[in-house]
């Protein structure tokens, strides 16, 4: 059977300050042998351009997106809001059958592994007390889990990974799919409300006994971290990415 | 003033936030737990946006046909295309009944005209008969929520307040005493007015007839007491037929406190014996809404507030950080439609979380309508210059590999050997609560590069 090929997708921000979270996917990626390519020359979804309303000025990046991924099967990304925004805002680019393709084919790395690939057990070890943020735009946007305010069954692609990491125990938190705050342009724009926000989920955790925050956003964790080490908390971040690769 | 500008003052005082989070949060928790005990809620909140679709489709044939069978039963019914027009219509009715005292059941519709500043200039007496709504009129304050309108003050600044207003002794803020001093005050008030002024929750065609839900039964007290009924409603709060009533009565109390159904569902279907009955259905803006195929499905909105409760920033920034009558999601929809000038920064005072679509009993897309609210305002009007700069670089940087590549880069480096002082400023405000993320040597581009010349 011919292998399938994923082109990964290692959103901008990750490239230049998180270079381990994508290690880590791509190491979590070979592991599981899939045929990984890391197209060279890919920037950035064009997220932060639509969110704040220059979405005109995001075609240039969708289209290099495009052109870099239309050849593979599946795009996965190590994050929902990057993939969020490929599946749901490249309506603005011509519905090409490529575009189509890379819409249709694009993943954030937990359903990849969970709904493409089915496992949920990946052999890591990780005994510490972990707190999963859920961030909004993997959990309502791509439907990762079920949402507090949905009625319906509950279900979440996260947390079946987490739950087979050896050691690993999944806290349950206050409020368990609040937002952080980060929104990205918004954390700059709104900045004492984001502050807020991002204080509020922190203290959640804390007031749960985490030890490690993870997640499937970066960006969310980016922003609670830098609130974390400024105030000096007794907290770790990581990606879950990092969390499934390891074996401690 | 911008929502942010406004948010940051709320939150100065950090305890009284996290009071106005905790006190909405309960409400949506109760929502939640309400929710979960019908069976087939998703389904309900399906049909209800179906219905309201319907509505929005045939609008005019509906209010045709509700006007007709209105008029059947005696109702007068009057059309205003706008705010000043409905204030008219008002003021003339009260003329025509010689009326210098009126009491009011909540009405958003009659705040979004500023109906009571207007009548009062007049001479003529109007008080809000719905506990929180008078809170607010004798702070003289605009609503902060639309269900739950004084949410953002204490008991112990109602306290304050009554014994300003209505001599009230000092209790504390014990509730009990003071809800059982406002009711006096208001009982007073109800037996003395000409006329009663409501809101219209519903409007159903096939009767001719308009529903409103209270808590505190104050339309109807209002209402029988008085010699005229004026029942205000915008065009959209038509239903099609009385059967559908069951959808939404159900759909609307839970959605907004929780509450299997409001303790009073007021039917007026025609005037008492002796007194009179008057519709006044206002458009104000809402064609033009409806002429805006991707905000027309914010028409939906019953006016339940979960949106509100349910938005983690309305929670930490208050209502009248959005200074509109409708705060919160929707009306962060809403107002641009009527001056996107003077609201240009609502589309902006969101994560796009998703929260508000989610919990819409009505299944308004709201968080999606943000998004294109955003589009729309930064090409129709003029974007702050260093904003407007940085975003049109990053658009020709991302398109360009090779720019990019630099650039990134070039930003490693500066956060790596900078001194903190050039971070850390006033006009960096990710910095001013936030770490900035530590930088490593490589980024992942490099160490790909190095791995596969090693490999
Ligand atoms: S938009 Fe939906 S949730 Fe918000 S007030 Fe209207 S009906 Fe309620």
């Amino acid at each position: 059977m011919k292998k399938t090929k994923v082109g990964l997708f290692i959103p901008c921000y990750i490239n230049q300050l998180y270079p381990q979270v994508a290690i880590a996917t791509l190491e979590l990626l070979e592991k599981l042998n899939v045929d990984v390519y890391y197209p060279q020359g890919q920037t950035c979804c064009g997220q932060p351009l639509g969110n704040s309303g220059y979405e005109e000025d995001s075609k240039g990046a969708c289209n290099l997106f495009v052109e870099n991924f239309k050849e593979y099967d599946y795009i996965v990304g190590p994050s929902g809001s990057c993939i969020y925004h490929v599946k749901h805002h490249f309506d603005i680019l011509e519905q090409t059958p490529e575009v189509i393709k890379v819409r249709n084919n694009a993943y954030e790395l937990c359903e990849f592994l969970v709904k493409i690939l089915g496992v949920t057990d990946l052999g890591a070890s990780f005994p510490h007390k972990v707190g999963l943020h859920k961030s909004c735009h993997g959990l309502r946007g791509l439907k990762l889990g079920s949402c507090s305010e949905v009625m319906g069954p509950h279900f979440s692609t996260e947390e079946d990974l987490l739950n087979n990491v050896k050691g690993l125990e999944l806290m349950s938190l206050n409020r368990k799919d609040e937002c952080c705050g980060f929104g990205g342009t918004f954390s700059v724009f709104e900045e004492a409300i984001s502050v807020k926000m991002g204080k509020d989920r922190i203290q959640d955790h804390l007031d749960s006994d985490v030890e490690v925050i993870t997640g499937a956003d970066h960006s969310c964790l980016m922003h609670l971290e830098g609130l974390i080490n400024r105030n000096k908390q007794p907290l770790k971040v990581m990606h879950i990415a990092e969390i499934l690769n390891s074996s401690l | 003033m911008k929502h942010s500008e406004k948010a940051e003052i709320f939150n100065k005082d950090e305890a009284k936030v996290n009071w106005h989070d905790k006190a909405l949060w309960y409400v949506r928790e109760k929502r939640d737990n309400s929710a979960h005990k019908v069976q087939g809620w998703e389904y309900l909140r399906e049909l209800g946006s179906g219905i309201k679709a319907n509505v929005l489709s045939n609008l005019d044939e509906y209010l045709i046909q509700f006007e007709s069978n209105a008029k059947k039963n005696g109702i007068h019914v009057h059309w205003a295309s706008n705010a000043e027009e409905h204030n008219e219509i008002v003021n003339s009715i009260l003329v025509k009944h010689d009326a210098k005292k009126v009491v009011k059941s909540k009405s958003m519709l009659t705040e979004e005209c500023h109906l009571n500043p207007y009548l009062e200039k007049k001479g003529i007496e109007v008080i809000d008969t719905d506990l929180g709504e008078r809170i607010v009129q004798l702070a003289k304050e605009p609503p902060s929520h639309i269900v739950l309108p004084a949410i953002h003050k204490t008991k112990e600044e109602v306290d304050v307040l009554f014994q300003e207003h209505l001599g009230t002794k000092p209790s504390q803020g014990n509730p009990e005493y003071l809800v059982s001093e406002a009711r006096k005050h208001l009982r007073n008030k109800f037996l003395k007015a000409d006329v009663a002024i409501t809101g219209v929750n519903f409007a159903v065609a096939d009767t001719g007839g308009v529903v409103v839900c209270t808590n505190e039964g104050n339309a109807d007290m209002g209402v029988h007491l008085a010699k005229a009924h004026i029942a205000c409603m915008g065009i959209e709060k038509i239903i099609p037929q009385e059967k559908h009533l069951g959808v939404f009565l159900r759909l609307l109390a839970r959605s907004a406190t929780g509450q299997p159904i409001t303790t009073y569902s007021s039917h007026f279907n025609k005037a008492e014996e002796g007194k009179e009955m008057h519709i006044i259905i206002v458009d104000n803006g809402r064609t033009e809404q409806l002429s805006r195929e991707d905000f027309r499905a914010s028409l939906h909105c019953i006016r339940c507030g979960a949106c509100m409760n349910t938005c983690p920033i309305y929670r930490r920034s208050g209502g009248h950080s959005y200074d509109y009558t409708i705060p919160g999601p929707i009306g962060s929809i809403l107002s641009p439609g009527k001056d996107l000038k003077k609201h240009s920064s609502l589309p902006f005072a969101s994560t796009l979380c998703g929260s508000c679509s989610n919990v819409c009993p009505v299944k308004i897309n709201i968080h999606e309508q943000l998004y294109k609210w955003r589009q729309v305002i930064v090409k129709e009007e003029k974007q702050p210059v260093i904003k407007k700069a940085v975003l049109k670089t990053a658009g020709v940087v991302l398109s360009k590999p090779g720019l990019y590549d630099f650039a990134g880069k070039s930003a490693r480096f500066a956060l790596k050997n900078f001194p903190k002082f050039m971070i850390y400023n006033k006009l960096n405000a990710w910095g001013k609560a936030r770490d900035l993320p530590e930088v490593k040597n490589d980024n992942f581009d490099e160490w790909f590069k190095k791995r596969n010349k090693d490999g």
